[in-house]
């Protein structure tokens, strides 16, 4: 059973008028819809946040969890059962901030899950305060005299852990977030796509015209070259590439346990009388 | 009749496999014993020792006294001589050091020597076990068994060890053959060498665990190696995860898409996943935590033992949401109680825990064959027809428990959880009504939780005067109490709890109304399962003997505080 983009979309949405979250809404009910893939076999799985909410908004199995924490359930989620296609949606905070530290140890883990980032450069649900990516001296009620520290730089990092897919959306480019969602949900491993959207109600600077007017598509020949998409990665400032920077498949998390060849676990049926042999270690 | 051996050294001088072996081989001959480790949080160097204790049946606890005192280095016997029965021996080494003026009872080995001749100095351990083998009159055949079996694949590991084991028998032989009487072998059936974290990590993949997450934490990692040995073998993923924020987050998405997960830690580690309890209690997702206990605040005592966690699990967690809290109090009941905590995590939709301490996790016993057919696997799912569709996850019920199914199991049927409060669908919410009907349906499980509980075990004097109340891995030290207190002309019983949370009252109210005297002993210096009892029933408990110096209880310790109470 398939549905239409427009069947995948529930809920009414607790989001600004003119946020970026509902164009990267759509464009995953398009790639579901194109993909083929019925509510059942898709699990999302968010933490907490603006973009977070996401799961109420998207007719699909959903684990609304955490602050921070989308990353480790979606992990344990897909081991219980491979047969789901599994999708980590959160915003740059959550995943980058409160959730820094599964960020990168998921890229080693290199599961089959696409994570796609809601990346506003600022905290909309706590209203307003820094984010990891927020451009320094950018002046918030928190950071009253503007940011101090360096922004995390999540495409960059992501390379250097090692991540097979790599790419740079915006949500005002909504078809070519549609075919990189696509892309990256096909793509066998972790695959990360950081969307630029504007927040209308507290990032003045990084507004929908700033993005418009620095993105573009640079060619990319081959996306198995690390140091090129390497270098497009740290490109920020008049010209912001957008694109799959880097996409080349290795080794899943998934590939790598005896445990998850055949059938998944959560199916499989199970009695305890037949595991008595293991007592044999003991006598 | 009975023979107590101390062997100590410094931590790095391999005591631990040789003294596994000889566990084994003296449970395959037919005695019953305990084995007990003390040692330092290093790698190297320190003091550590076990305590071997062979005694009639099969002992509970280890005790104080020493018969044969096993000195791998001068610390050792410096340390522990004051404890040498007067017709004690104490194996040593005259190479590495003298033992004083007037000390009769040494057996002078070679260890060092004799074990360079064999093939390595890493085998001293392995001279001294023969030296103690002869000592107790025993021959070497069953651990030179063994020996062969451990290090099959290890090309003349076996045979080096053998000719160890050898040179240390002949060599003590000279001094002192057979100078120790052993018990009468038990005549029971076959009996299993295990320790509590085996235990609980076989428990736990008999109970169709298929994912552990953890991070590395003493005294829980015994679990964690478990599994992750049998996952070679067996349908079970364990991973160790970045922290245990996402150790406990990864096991309830494990849980939520339909296998029974687990995550182990100690208290340390536990407070980073208190978020993640109240995920599970908010989005109804089964789980079973173990928390292995050692004592606190922050890193405190790392390798010893203490009970000090129960008032921070009974709470753990923010907001309110229905828990069990189970305990592990003996090798025999413990495989059976895991199992429990998972069918009642799946049953209920809720976060199970099952305490254990280091006092449990470490201790090997001589312990009979488990009933594998007495483990449950029922998941408690709804089966087609069982669920209106389209499908609710958090349907209101008269129970609280609300139909469940897996994602991805029905086409057309998606499952939503949320952490935030939500509506039958599992969509977020903020209206009052809908608040207090989801409050008020996870609360309701409590009751039935309530009687899921068993009673504490009753053992002792069927009409008692003194009623000493327990819980978790001071089962065994309590009960020796009990009979030596029984043995002295005092009626005693012990009121033992396994399952804490709800706390089940009637067996504890009906002995309290009867008894003179009642007294709570714990690993804790705040007296919790007594303030427990307290909050809960309105009873108070007359005294409380409390350890917290990361030790665990000796029998005569408990029988001298209840004796200068009385």
């Amino acid at each position: 059973m398939t549905c239409k983009a427009e069947h995948y979309m529930t809920g009414e949405t607790a989001w600004c008028p003119g946020c970026g979250n509902f164009a990267i809404r759509e464009a995953l009910a398009g790639a579901l819809a194109e993909l083929g893939l019925a509510p059942h076999q898709v699990l999302l799985v968010s933490g907490i946040g603006q973009a977070a909410k996401i799961p109420h908004y998207i007719g699909v199995n959903g684990f609304n969890g955490l602050h921070g924490r989308a990353l480790p359930p979606a992990i344990g989620a897909k081991v219980a059962n491979t047969d789901l296609k599994v999708i980590v949606e959160s915003g740059d905070g959550d995943s980058y901030g409160e959730g820094g530290n599964h960020f990168m140890h998921n890229i080693r883990r290199n599961p089959d899950i696409a994570h796609f980032v809601h990346d506003n450069q600022v905290y909309g649900l706590t209203k307003g305060q820094a984010s990891p990516t927020s451009e320094p001296g950018m002046k918030t009620g928190v950071q009253v005299e503007g940011v101090m520290v360096s922004p995390l730089n999540p495409l960059s990092l992501a390379l250097v852990m090692g991540a097979g897919f790599v790419a740079r959306c915006f949500s005002g480019e909504k078809d070519h977030l549609k075919a990189t969602m696509k892309e990256a949900i096909n793509f066998p491993g972790y695959a990360l796509i950081d969307i630029l959207q504007p927040c209308v109600s507290f990032n003045k600077i990084n507004t929908h015209g700033w993005y418009k007017n620095r993105v573009y598509f640079p060619e990319i020949q081959a996306p198995q070259d690390w140091t090129a998409a390497m270098d497009l990665s740290r490109q920020w400032g008049d010209q912001i590439p957008l694109g799959i920077f880097y996409n080349k498949p290795h080794r899943t998390f998934e590939e790598s346990r005896a445990a998850l060849k055949g059938e998944p676990l959560s199916f499989r049926p199970f009695n305890p009388e037949e595991l008595s042999s293991l007592q044999n270690d003991f006598l | 009749m009975e023979v107590n051996v101390l062997i100590g050294g410094a931590a790095g001088q391999g005591m631990e496999t040789i003294m596994n072996l000889l566990g084994k081989a003296l449970v395959k001959e037919g005695f019953g014993l305990i084995y007990t480790k003390d040692y330092m949080s290093r790698v190297r160097g320190g003091h550590n020792f076990t305590r071997l204790r062979i005694a009639p049946g099969h002992p509970w606890t280890t005790l104080e006294s020493i018969d044969v005192l096993v000195a791998l280095n001068e610390e050792t016997y410096l340390r522990h001589s004051d404890h040498l029965t007067p017709t004690g021996r104490v194996i040593y080494d005259p190479q590495l050091f003298n033992l004083p003026e007037g000390e009769s009872r040494g057996v002078p080995v070679e260890l060092k020597k004799l074990a360079e001749e064999a093939g390595g100095r890493v085998m001293a351990n392995t001279v001294a076990v023969g030296a103690l083998l002869v000592l107790m009159g025993l021959e070497t055949s069953t651990v030179e068994e063994l020996l062969k079996d451990t290090f099959a694949v290890k090309e003349g590991v076996a045979e080096k060890n053998i000719t160890a084991l050898k040179a240390g028998y002949d060599s003590a032989a000279r001094s002192c053959s057979a100078c120790f009487e052993l018990p009468s072998k038990n005549q029971d059936g076959e009996k299993l060498f295990i320790d509590g974290n085996q235990v609980l990590g076989m428990a736990a993949l008999a109970s169709g665990c298929r994912f552990l997450s953890a991070y590395p934490m003493t005294p829980a990692t015994g679990i964690m190696n478990y599994l992750a040995a049998k996952s070679l073998d067996y349908p079970v993923v364990v991973e160790q995860a970045e922290d245990e924020i996402a150790a406990i987050n990864m096991a309830l998405g494990a849980s939520y898409s339909g296998v029974r997960a687990m995550t182990c830690t100690s208290g340390g580690g536990f407070s980073l996943m208190a978020e993640g309890v109240s995920l599970a209690g908010m989005t109804e997702t089964p789980l079973v935590i173990v928390v292995a206990m050692r004592p606190g605040p922050a890193t405190g005592l790392p390798t010893r033992t203490e009970q000090s966690d129960l008032e921070f699990i009974l709470h753990s967690g923010h907001g309110e949401f229905p828990r069990a809290v189970l305990s592990a109090t003996s090798h025999e009941d413990a495989f059976y109680r895991l199992n429990k905590a998972f069918e009642l995590a799946d049953r209920y939709q809720t976060p199970v825990f099952f305490l254990s301490d280091q006092n449990f996790a470490d201790t090997h016993r001589s312990v009979g064959l488990y009933d594998f057919s007495r483990l449950g696997y029922n998941r408690a799912l709804a089966a087609e027809g069982d669920f209106e569709k389209p499908y609710k996850r958090y349907r209101i019920t008269d129970s609280g428990i609300s139909p469940r199914i897996l994602p991805g199991q029905y086409e057309g049927e998606v499952v939503l959880i949320d952490s935030d409060e939500h509506d039958e669908k599992g969509n977020i919410i903020e209206d009052a009504y809908t608040r207090r009907a989801m409050v008020d349906k996870r609360m309701r499980k409590l009751k039935g939780l309530a009687e899921e509980m068993d009673e504490p075990d009753l053992y002792g004097d069927p009409h008692p005067e003194v009623l000493l109340i327990g819980w978790g891995s001071t089962y065994g030290v309590i009960r020796e109490a009990v009979d030596a207190l029984i043995a002295r002309g005092i009626k005693t019983a012990m009121l033992h709890f396994s399952d804490l949370w709800p706390l089940p009252q009637k067996r504890l109210r009906s002995l309290l109304a009867e008894v003179d005297h009642s007294c709570c002993i714990e690993n804790n210096a705040g007296g919790q399962l007594s303030r427990l009892i307290r909050r809960e029933s309105g009873l108070s408990i007359d005294n409380n003997i409390l350890k917290y110096d990361g030790r665990p209880f000796l029998p005569n310790e408990i029988v001298k505080e209840v004796q200068n109470d009385l």
